[in-house]
């Protein structure tokens, strides 16, 4: 098919995750892409033999002789936990130009058991290696975090606009038995308990976990003679961005222009406004990543996100519900998260989510990889337009 | 001599790091549009030229952003919390570093406070920390 790659000409038609995201010392990370990987084919009433294309941030062709398929397009992407959200537009691109028909999205992850995973750390000589590891910025928590104490000072914020987060996205993994934290939690509660890096607490960073996900992309033509052709979402728009590799490089720390430039492309391309948006997904491995992208997608004005939180705006019911899984600070996080929050937006949206919310028809999803390093935005509807 | 991770130099790092070695931070500025930056490379991350020249700074700064990080991986000792910092040189650009000299709590740590360039041996190499300016 030739056309355009955006305005509802492509549509995600099988959509799945391993049987848990939680935890699974029993699985390798392989598998866990081939789990997610049968599901979502399975989901979409396809085989292995019916794809052509394969997009992953394993070694793509790993994954596509795994399983069994011969692909003809291989994306092997990897910039992170929003490398997901650049593969499905890699492969409204390939299925627009005709590169690929039926293209295969997979994310495997060990995270917590660590089955299958290489070694963790930068080589001393990269970039990090030499510039952030030998001063003590060697995990995530006190890598992403550090920008943080100075968007709190701009904005005159404290630690409980953090805890807010975590209270306001609980409350939706509360009700969603897939979630690996699900205890109610306070301000308070959350502030009491043991500060992993200051000025994060443990809630205010994501859970571990061993998770799967994947994704069956083809064009909507193609998506209407399938069996789950009532349940196809399609692809309004999509953007993708950076900045550097090494946290010091980030030219404003209360502002990421990777999260500025994807989704302004992905709001142009979809022709959409943030009026229209009903649903939304922010990537978040920590507490301040939703306050930074509300306010970098343009859904609040810079400074307004924490009190959009704490006004419960982003809680179910809310005027912008948002992280409806219960997020990666509740609901799974196996490292690279950009594929559960595609999945949960697919769920809100199919009308199929734990905790679903009333009327959505339009989902914004923002990623974010190798930590304010990449960024990719989708924009999802059940509607074509 | 703290535990820690070591950095490796490549050849284009080789002067930052022979720099740290003589108590000296070096950074590279541009001739041709005047600024400085960082990390080093072979052209000028603003202007691209390659007239790009070394030169020793004053390691005067200010704290701008910090974790405490309360649970450092080995080699780093797991008991010993670090200040992660981002130091805004007086020159322009901004670097990872640590703060020392004062005990790991929020109360100790004034952003935008100005703070100067010490050393840290670290394996074979040297490590440029900040510790807060005398009288500020």
């Amino acid at each position: 098919m030739a056309g355009s790659m955006h305005k509802g000409n492509i549509a995600i038609i099988g959509a799945a995750e391993t049987d848990s995201v939680t935890v699974q010392p029993d699985m390798s990370q392989l598998e866990l892409h081939a789990q997610a990987a049968q599901r979502a084919l399975s989901d979409a009433g396809l085989k292995p033999s019916d794809v052509d294309g394969i997009a992953t941030t394993a070694i793509p062709f790993e994954v596509a002789h795994h399983l069994g398929i011969k692909a003809r397009w291989l994306d092997g992407t990897m910039v992170g936990g929003c490398s997901y959200m650049l593969h499905v537009r890699h492969a409204a691109a390939a299925i627009a130009s005709g590169a690929a028909e039926v293209v295969l999205v997979t994310h495997g992850e060990s995270g917590r058991s660590r089955n299958g995973v290489g070694p963790y750390g930068a080589s001393p000589q990269s970039l990090t290696g030499q510039f952030e590891a030998p001063f003590g910025a060697t995990t995530p928590y006190s890598i992403f975090t550090v920008p943080a104490m100075a968007y709190m000072k701009k904005y005159g914020l404290d630690r409980s606009d953090l805890a807010e987060v975590v209270v306001a996205q609980r409350e939706y993994a509360v009700n969603n038995p897939r979630a690996m934290r699900r205890k109610p939690v306070t301000v308070d509660e959350i502030l009491a308990d043991s500060t992993v890096a200051y000025p994060f607490n443990k809630d205010m960073i994501c859970v571990v976990t061993d998770a799967g996900g994947a994704l069956v992309v083809t064009s909507a033509e193609r998506a209407k003679d399938m069996p789950n052709a009532d349940k196809a979402v399609y692809l309004l728009g999509s953007g993708e961005s950076h900045e550097a590799t090494l946290m010091s490089q980030m030219e404003d720390l209360t502002s990421f222009e990777g999260f500025r430039r994807a989704s302004q492309e992905a709001f142009a391309t979809a022709g959409v406004t943030h009026e229209e948006i009903d649903h939304l997904m922010c990537y978040d491995a920590f507490a301040h990543l939703p306050l930074y992208m509300m306010e970098d997608l343009g859904f609040v004005k810079p400074g307004e996100a924490a009190a959009f939180h704490k006004d419960g705006e982003t809680r179910p019911g809310g005027r912008l519900p948002t992280n409806t899984s219960g997020g990666g600070l509740s609901y799974t996080h196996s490292g690279m998260y950009g594929m559960f929050a595609i999945l949960e937006a697919v769920r809100q949206l199919r009308g199929e989510a734990f905790v679903q919310q009333p009327n959505v028809k339009t989902s914004f999803v923002q990623g974010v990889g190798f930590f304010f390093g990449a960024a990719g935005s989708l924009v999802l509807s059940n509607q074509q337009p | 001599m703290a535990t820690g991770l070591v950095p490796s130099p490549t050849p284009e790092t080789a002067p930052f790091w022979e720099g740290t070695k003589a108590h000296e931070l070096r950074i590279q500025q541009c001739n041709s549009c005047g600024k400085f930056y960082f990390y080093p490379r072979s052209h000028c991350r603003y202007c691209n030229s390659t007239d790009v020249e070394w030169k020793t700074v004053s390691g005067k700064g200010t704290l701008a952003s910090y974790v405490i990080n309360n649970r450092p991986t080995p080699p780093f000792d797991k008991e010993t919390p670090i200040i992660v910092a981002l130091i805004q040189l007086d020159e322009g650009p901004r670097m990872m570093s640590n703060i020392v000299g004062v005990e790991a709590k929020p109360e100790n740590l004034e952003l935008d406070a100005p703070v100067t360039v010490d050393w840290e041996d670290r394996g074979d190499q040297v490590i440029p920390v900040f510790r807060f300016a005398e009288g500020a």
